[in-house]
C-alpha cells in the first residue's frame, strides 16, 4: 500500500474508533445521565443548528486572535533584536518577559478590561500576551546562536552590523523563529477563546467562542457545547496548518530538516 | 619585482593569561608573487599565530610586516581592514558558507561591502560567476551549500576567496575537513590557481598535503627549523589519474574474484 494512502487511513481509523467509542459509552450511560456525553450525532445537529452564531463567533475569535498574534509577531522580532544585541540587556528584561507569561490570563482579562474595554480590543490584547513569549525566546534564542565561524568572516569582510544581521542572523534565526511560530500559532487560538470568556463581550455583532461556550453552557445546551469546543479546535488547526506551509515555504530550500530528493 | 609579503624579525607575545606567551619568537620572510607555500608544524608551533599576522587579523608585537610594499604597522584598524580586504583573501578548514545562499551569492559577500560597494550589480555578479568558473563550478551556480559534497563546497569558498582579486591566498587548512580523494581535487585547484600566477600560503599539519606545494617551511616554537622546496612534488592531476586507475584496476579485481 503506498505510504500517502496509509498517511491518510490510519488517521480516519483511529477517527472512526474514537467515534465509535464515543457511541458506545453514550449508549451505555443511562437515559437521565446521558446529558454528560451527547451523542456524535446530536453534536453533528448541533453543529448545523447553530452555524449561523458559530461561524459568527469563529470569525470573532479568529479576528481577536489574528490581530494578537500578528501583533505578538511585530513585537517580539523587534525585541527579539534589542535583546539580541547584548547579555546585558537579556539580563534586565527577561525576569519580566517571564512575569508578564506567568500571569495567568483569567487575571489579567479583568485589567484588560479597565484599559481597553471588553471585546476585541481585549481579547486581541490577550492573545498577544500568551502568544508573544515563546515567539521572543525563540527568536532571541535564533539570533543568538549564528555560528561563531561565519561571525568571524562578517568581520572579517567588514560587513556593518546590520548586513550581519539581516545576512548571517536572521536567516540563521528562521528555523528558531518558526518553531515559535508554530508554539504562538497553537496557543494564539487557545488564548482569545479564553479571552473572549473573560473579556468578551456581545456587544455589536456577538461575542466570539468563548463567549458562546459561556452561553452556551448555561443554557445548558450540552449537544452545541460540545460543537463549539469542536469548532475551536478546527480554528487552531487552520491556523497550525497556514504557520506549516509559511515555515515549509521559506525552509525547505536550505534547511536541513527538510528531507531533500535532489542531493 | 619585490616580494609581495616581506616579514622581519616578527615577534607575538600574548600577555592575556597569568605567564606570557612567546607563541612567535623571530621570523624573518619573503614571499614572491606566484609562490605556493605550505607552513607546517605542530600544534603550539605558531604556525597558527604567524598566520593571523599573515592575515592582518593580529598584529605583531614585534617586528614589521610589509604587505605589497605597505607597512602595516602605520595603518589603523579601519585602514588595514580595508588593506586585508584588498590584498587578501581567506580559505577556511570549515569552508564557512551561508547555509541559505547560493553559491554564487556566497562567492558575492565580499563584494558587498568595503572598496566593491560602488560597484554594480551586474558587474558583482560577473566577477562572482567568473570566480565559480575558474574553480569549475559555474553550472552549480545556483545551488545550496546542502546540495554541494565537501569538496564542491570548499571550492566554491575558493571561489569566494578570490574573488576580490587578492595579492595572496591564505588558507587554513582547507583539506583539514576532506577526505583523501577531495583533499587531492582541492588541492588541484589550487595547483591551477598557483599556475595562473596566484600566490598562496597554506597552513597544514599533512605531509602529503604539502607536497603539493612548492615551498614547505616548518615551524617550531616560534621559528622557522625548515625553509625548503618540496621534495617529491606531486601534481593533482596526476594524482587523481593514478587514484582513478587505481579504483578500476580494483574493480577488475573485484569482478573478476566474484567470477
Amino acid at each position: 500500500m503506498p505510504r500517502t494512502l496509509l498517511k491518510l487511513l490510519l488517521p480516519a481509523l483511529t477517527g472512526l474508533v474514537v467515534l465509535a467509542v464515543w457511541q458506545a459509552v453514550h449508549e451505555f450511560l443511562s437515559e437521565e445521565m446521558r446529558f454528560l456525553l451527547p451523542s456524535p450525532g446530536a453534536v453533528l445537529q448541533a453543529l448545523v443548528d447553530h452555524r449561523a452564531t458559530l461561524w459568527r463567533a469563529t470569525l470573532n475569535t479568529t479576528e481577536g486572535a489574528l490581530l494578537g498574534f500578528g501583533l505578538a509577531v511585530v513585537v517580539s522580532v523587534l525585541l527579539a533584536v534589542a535583546l539580541s544585541l547584548s547579555p546585558l540587556v537579556r539580563t534586565s528584561l527577561y525576569p519580566y518577559l517571564m512575569a508578564l507569561q506567568m500571569t495567568p490570563l483569567p487575571v489579567l482579562a479583568p485589567i484588560c478590561v479597565i484599559w481597553v474595554g471588553a471585546g476585541l480590543r481585549s481579547v486581541a490584547l490577550l492573545t498577544f500576551v500568551i502568544a508573544f513569549f515563546p515567539l521572543v525566546v525563540n527568536t532571541t534564542q535564533g539570533l543568538i546562536s549564528t555560528d561563531r565561524n561565519l561571525v568571524e568572516l562578517f568581520r572579517l569582510y567588514r560587513a556593518r552590523p546590520w548586513q550581519r544581521l539581516f545576512l548571517l542572523q536572521v536567516p540563521a534565526a528562521l528555523p528558531y523563529f518558526f518553531t515559535g511560530l508554530r508554539i504562538a500559532a497553537t496557543i494564539a487560538p487557545i488564548g482569545a477563546v479564553v479571552a473572549d470568556m473573560n473579556a468578551g463581550s456581545s456587544a455589536g455583532d456577538g461575542g466570539g467562542l468563548g463567549f458562546q461556550a459561556v452561553i452556551f453552557a448555561s443554557q445548558a445546551r450540552y449537544p452545541a457545547l460540545f460543537a463549539t469546543a469542536a469548532t475551536t479546535c478546527l480554528l487552531g488547526f487552520v491556523l497550525n496548518a497556514a504557520v506549516l506551509a509559511l515555515a515549509w515555504l521559506s525552509l525547505h530550500h536550505w534547511h536541513d530538516s527538510y528531507e531533500r530528493a535532489d542531493r | 619585482m619585490s616580494p609581495v609579503v616581506q616579514i622581519k624579525d616578527l615577534h607575538k607575545i600574548y600577555e592575556s593569561g597569568e605567564v606570557p606567551v612567546h607563541a612567535v619568537r623571530g621570523v624573518t620572510l619573503d614571499i614572491h608573487r606566484g609562490e605556493f607555500i605550505a607552513l607546517m608544524g605542530a600544534s603550539g608551533s605558531g604556525k597558527s599565530t604567524l598566520m593571523n599576522m599573515l592575515g592582518c587579523l593580529d598584529r605583531p608585537t614585534r617586528g614589521t610586516y610589509l604587505l605589497d610594499g605597505i607597512n602595516i604597522d602605520e595603518l589603523d584598524r579601519n585602514e588595514l581592514a580595508d588593506l586585508r580586504n584588498q590584498k587578501l583573501g581567506f580559505v577556511f578548514q570549515g569552508f564557512n558558507l551561508l547555509a541559505r545562499t547560493t553559491a554564487l551569492e556566497n562567492v558575492e559577500l565580499p563584494m558587498l561591502y568595503g572598496r566593491h560597494r560602488h560597484q554594480s550589480m551586474e558587474q558583482i555578479r560577473e566577477r562572482a560567476m567568473h570566480c565559480l568558473e575558474i574553480v569549475g563550478l559555474a553550472n552549480r551556480f545556483d545551488h545550496f551549500p546542502n546540495q554541494l559534497s565537501g569538496g564542491q563546497q570548499q571550492r566554491v569558498a575558493i571561489a569566494r576567496g578570490l574573488v576580490n582579486e587578492p595579492q595572496v591566498l591564505l588558507a587554513d587548512e582547507p583539506t583539514g575537513n576532506l577526505d583523501s580523494k577531495t583533499s587531492v581535487e582541492v588541492m588541484g585547484v589550487f595547483q591551477k590557481l598557483n599556475d595562473q600566477g596566484i600566490t598562496i600560503v597554506m597552513v597544514t599539519h599533512e605531509l602529503d598535503i604539502a607536497r603539493y606545494c612548492k615551498r614547505n617551511l616548518v615551524l617550531r616554537d616560534g621559528v622557522v627549523v625548515r625553509d625548503a622546496p618540496a621534495e617529491d612534488r606531486v601534481i593533482a592531476e596526476h594524482e587523481m589519474k593514478r587514484l582513478k586507475e587505481a579504483e578500476a584496476a580494483a574493480k577488475l579485481t573485484s569482478a573478476a574474484a566474484a567470477n
